[in-house]
């Protein structure tokens, strides 16, 4: 039985890896896709629409700081155009500041990780990563075609 | 064949010297101005709502760190018909507005013109701010008199012939600009009213939200429907219901007064882009600015706009 959870894992593992290394661009958009799925379930407890539960807030966290480790590997030169990406032009420029952006994420999402115990110290959490760190890279580097 | 061309040239010319009258740049006098006590708080929230600092502050590599008191000019605007470069607006009164009366500033966001008597390009939207109340435009000026004063002129616009004459958006004001101060509507509640006001004055939101003519002025009957961005950069959603009951998420007016309090949207998106600037300025306005600017968006017509360029694989 282990050995099979263990393949498995493997299988997928190389497999997500494989993707990546094939297509960037697909792979970046399905990270950020499940970011916004996470996201979803955080709005919803804040909005007061769904019970607070810290163990999804914890999940979304660790979904998030998972998605920023992997990011950064996921914009080589060859993948500025194409896939319908939103990818904006800068980042190549200033790719520095753009990989920055991700490793920040990661410190603040596991910061408040540790220290959100609430529903009130979830909002203060989860509105200033969503405004500072989704939302100043967006502002920079991203950019909507439809 | 010389008196017909003599009548030609003769034709040309009153042609030509009536367009010159009716391109005289409109100005409101001092004297219309009743005597007025500015209320510096109105200002502020008319400088937020109308996103002064967001073109006329002096600009960072990143927009986060713009100092939004320090209202120096120099940004570049990129448009179809070249690059703006926006003036100082401080109350410097060398290179600023500082030497301005409000006589001046109200014929500069009423009628488009300038201090001198010359036309401001449409870059700058007056086609918005032309429906601004008087006391309110008194009290953004007042406003932004309390703010430091910022040294330095903006660079000259850098935009293709012909549109560079001045004199020719005389008539481009003659097709687009209204001149109409905001009405109250008597059937529609409070918030409504207050919302349509915030909306298409000092919010200017349709100036990104709408499609545009060849000659760059709002598509009317596809106002809020969305539009290729001014600046070039990606696409402005429709934001009429038939924008926002679709894609991603589904709005609710809740939803609205939220996103530009905190950027966020149903999908769990954090605003990006022109938008999130936006929402740094409207998220300094008042619950109730917010809610009546989310009703009388939701109350918009649905409108289909233009399609987006389709997406390539």
């Amino acid at each position: 039985m282990i050995r099979t959870v263990v393949a498995v894992s493997a299988i997928v593992l190389g497999l997500g890896a494989a993707l990546a290394q094939q297509d960037p661009i697909a792979a970046r958009r399905a990270l950020m896709k499940s970011n916004g799925d996470q996201a979803k379930i955080g709005v919803a407890m804040m909005k007061g629409e769904a019970a607070f539960d810290l163990e999804k807030v914890h999940k979304i966290f660790a979904a998030w700081a998972d998605a920023a480790e992997k990011m950064p590997s996921l914009f080589p030169e060859t993948s500025k155009t194409g896939g319908d990406t939103a990818a904006d032009p800068k980042i190549w420029a200033n790719m520095d500041d753009f990989k920055g952006r991700f490793a920040k994420f990661a410190t603040d999402v596991k910061e408040a990780s540790a220290k959100v115990t609430d529903l009130d110290s979830f909002k203060a959490a989860f509105g200033s990563i969503g405004k500072n760190d989704c939302g100043g890279c967006h502002e920079q580097y991203r950019v909507k075609k439809s | 064949m010389r008196k017909l061309s003599l009548i030609a040239a003769a034709v040309a010319a009153i042609v030509a010297l009536a367009l010159w009258v009716v391109t005289v740049p409109a100005s409101v006098p001092s004297s219309v101005l009743p005597p007025h006590t500015p209320d510096l708080g109105n200002g502020r929230t008319m400088f937020h709502i109308g996103g002064c600092a967001s073109c006329h502050a002096t600009p960072n590599a990143d927009p986060a760190k713009v100092d939004g008191t320090r209202l120096g000019g120099g940004l570049a605007l990129k448009s179809p018909f070249g690059t703006f470069y926006v003036p100082n607006i401080s109350p410097d009164p060398a290179d600023g507005i500082g030497a301005w009366s409000a006589a001046d500033f109200v014929t500069a966001l009423w009628t488009g013109t300038s201090e001198r008597g010359r036309h401001l390009f449409p870059a700058f939207p007056y086609t918005s701010y032309q429906s601004m109340q008087l006391p309110d435009v008194r009290d953004l000026f007042a406003y932004i008199k309390t703010l430091p004063p910022v040294a330095g002129r903006a660079r000259r616009h850098d935009i293709a012939f012909p549109f560079n004459i001045r004199r020719l958006v005389g008539i481009w004001k003659l097709l687009f600009l209204h001149g109409k101060p905001f009405v109250a509507d008597p059937e529609k509640s409070a918030a409504l009213n207050r919302g349509n006001y915030l909306v298409n004055g000092p919010g200017h939101c349709a100036e990104c939200h709408s499609p545009r003519n060849a000659l760059g002025a709002i598509v009317e009957d596809q106002r809020f429907a969305g539009g290729p961005s001014p600046d070039g950069r990606g696409w402005v959603p429709n934001i009429t219901p038939a924008g926002l009951a679709n894609g991603d998420a589904v709005w609710s007016e809740k939803d609205i007064a939220s996103y530009l309090a905190d950027g966020m949207n149903p999908a769990g998106d954090f605003a990006g882009g022109a938008m999130a600037e936006v929402v740094r300025n409207t998220a300094k306005l008042s619950t109730e600015d917010r809610a009546a600017i989310a009703a009388y968006i939701a109350s918009l017509p649905p409108r289909q706009g233009p399609k987006p360029p389709p997406k390539r694989p």
